[in-house]
């Protein structure tokens, strides 16, 4: 217990003691650093200044503002204002601009392509790669293959509306158009291994007879890839004369499996995600990683 | 001075310092906590939560169990760095359904609040098979036995129920038809046609499962609609700015 009347002084040490005694040991007491505890005074100065700058104290009927008015959300929002009128400059023109007005203007490619790659490290690389480069599945974009089509406009309405992204305007939105299973469509497995030796032989050429899987494809796979086999964007039927990699591989295996079992690949649509401009830098950027037609 | 000395009396009977502690800890409790019950701010409401289907669910439930929360958050500050590679900063509301809730405080992976439709199915499926197949430089560790793992929902009804008497309206029409609305998920569209009139804006999968639904398939429709519901452009931001 305290005693405040007896201030008891301790031989030893010439210091006050607190008055508090436990079988005759004493406790000192030391008064506290000068320096620490103005801080501390201080620090009790500094959270009078909070309560009236932030909000602070909870009222029945709200919580009092703050004479600065700052709330968390408020904070981001107007960091994200900030940010928007920094790009406002070039995010306006790529509005405004057609893709291939974009792609003229240098100053403008130049902030496209810049912001483009941003958006698409968080939102493509998953899946195509961080280069681009694409994966088992998904599509190289650095090189000339294009599924559904390579021009600027193209590739702007793949990103928009995907493909079997359920986007009524996307590419194959009823996935219809996907590669069919033949295996379930009539086709027997020795057909599906003779068409698959004469696709393989469209980049490896060999010097077996693959007659008759041109036979087979000239009938049943023609229609979307074309008599010679180079492919049609509309269909999202793939060039399979190209000797660049192909989406799921170009050995005989792989393709066996593709004819017998189908492909439906999906690209999710991004114009509910993204804004137009975002849109338009992707396609520039996309368009720039050198297989853009 | 004579306030001084009744310290004495605190300081002499422990069962009166005790109740002493209890009143004071409990004053700086109904400060804090109090509030957050009326305060008009801290119980705002969003258009769109809906509670989880029972796929998704019994996938939110595998996330659960295989500790996804360690590494992956589901809030995205306000912060515009944030805001900027995630989206619309997560407010309290989205979660309400979720007990617990997976906010998580540690992200070795990224946030996933909004994940939900930005990658495929496909994807999704290699990517927990083997992440490294599609993000060559990710820590992630495989989780391909999920793929083939018969999926147990036997007690998806009573999982609901648990959920009705945490608050979510889950309705006796929901909880009855929970084992159904499980495989009609993985229907076809007309089975996810009918799913929708009890749960809004769900999106049908495909299973991967030779003999009924797999713990994948159910992680994958749990993922995937991971933020998909609430719809931002809808909500009043600065009618909750705080």
């Amino acid at each position: 217990m305290v005693d405040h009347t007896h201030q008891d002084i301790d031989a030893a040490t010439g210091t006050p003691t607190t008055g508090h005694e436990w079988d005759g040991i004493k406790e000192l007491n030391t008064p506290l650093p000068r320096w620490w505890l103005w801080l501390f005074y201080a620090c009790i100065v500094w959270a009078f200044g909070y309560w009236i700058f932030y909000p602070a104290i909870p009222l029945p009927g709200g919580h009092t503002p703050g004479i600065l008015g700052w709330t968390s959300r408020g904070a981001v929002n107007a960091d994200v204002q900030d940010l928007v009128r920094q790009r406002a400059e070039f995010v306006s023109k790529i509005e405004k601009a057609s893709l291939q007005e974009i792609s003229a203007d240098p100053k403008l490619a130049e902030f496209a392509r810049a912001y483009g790659r941003s958006a698409f490290g968080n939102n493509c690389a998953p899946c195509h790669g961080s280069g681009g480069q694409g994966a088992v599945g998904y599509p190289n974009l650095a090189g000339d293959r294009w599924l559904w089509g390579g021009s600027l406009d193209q590739i702007a309405a793949t990103i928009t509306h995907g493909a079997r992204s359920g986007d009524p305007e996307g590419h194959d939105p009823t996935g219809a158009a996907g590669m069919p299973a033949w295996s379930k469509m009539g086709l027997s497995s020795q057909q599906i291994e003779e068409v698959a030796a004469y696709v393989a032989s469209l980049v490896n050429p060999t010097n077996a007879d693959v007659s008759a899987g041109q036979k087979i494809f000239a009938e049943n796979c023609a229609a979307c890839h074309g008599e010679n086999a180079k492919g049609n964007a509309e269909m999202g039927a793939p060039d399979l004369t190209s000797k660049s990699k192909w989406l799921y591989g170009s050995d005989k295996a792989t393709i066996v499996e593709t004819v017998a079992n189908g492909r439906a690949g999906q690209m999710p649509a991004w114009g509910a995600k993204l804004d137009p401009a975002t849109i338009k830098s992707l396609a520039i950027f996309v368009h720039s990683l050198g297989g853009g037609k | 001075m004579s306030l001084w000395s009744k310290h004495a009396i605190f300081e002499k009977n422990s069962l009166v310092l005790l109740i002493g502690i209890l009143i004071v800890v409990a004053i700086g409790g109904l400060v804090e906590i109090g509030p957050l019950f009326y305060l008009k701010s801290t119980i705002e409401t969003v258009e769109g939560v809906r509670p989880y289907t029972p796929l998704e669910l019994a996938g939110r439930n595998i996330y659960v169990r295989e500790g996804c929360y360690l590494c992956h958050s589901q809030m995205i500050r306000s912060l515009r760095d944030e805001v900027e590679r995630y989206g619309h900063y997560s407010v309290a509301a989205e979660s309400k359904y979720d007990h617990p809730f997976q906010w998580g405080s540690k992200r070795t992976g990224p946030d996933i609040a909004r994940i939900g439709g930005k990658y495929s199915d496909d994807w999704q499926r290699g990517h927990l098979n083997n992440p490294r197949s599609v993000v060559p430089g990710s820590v992630m560790p495989r989780y391909g036995f999920l793929e083939n793992a018969p999926l147990d929902f036997t007690h998806i009804q009573d999982d609901m129920k648990v959920l009705r008497i945490e608050g979510v309206p889950y309705s006796d029409d929901m909880i009855a038809k929970a084992k159904d609305d499980l495989k009609a998920q993985l229907g076809d569209e007309t089975t996810v046609a009918d799913l929708a009139k009890r749960y809004p804006k769900v999106v049908g999968h495909v299973s991967n499962g030779a003999n009924g639904p797999t713990e994948q398939d159910a992680l994958v429709a749990y993922l995937q609609m991971l933020g998909t519901t609430v719809d931002f452009k809808l909500y009043n931001e600065k009618a909750n700015w705080r």
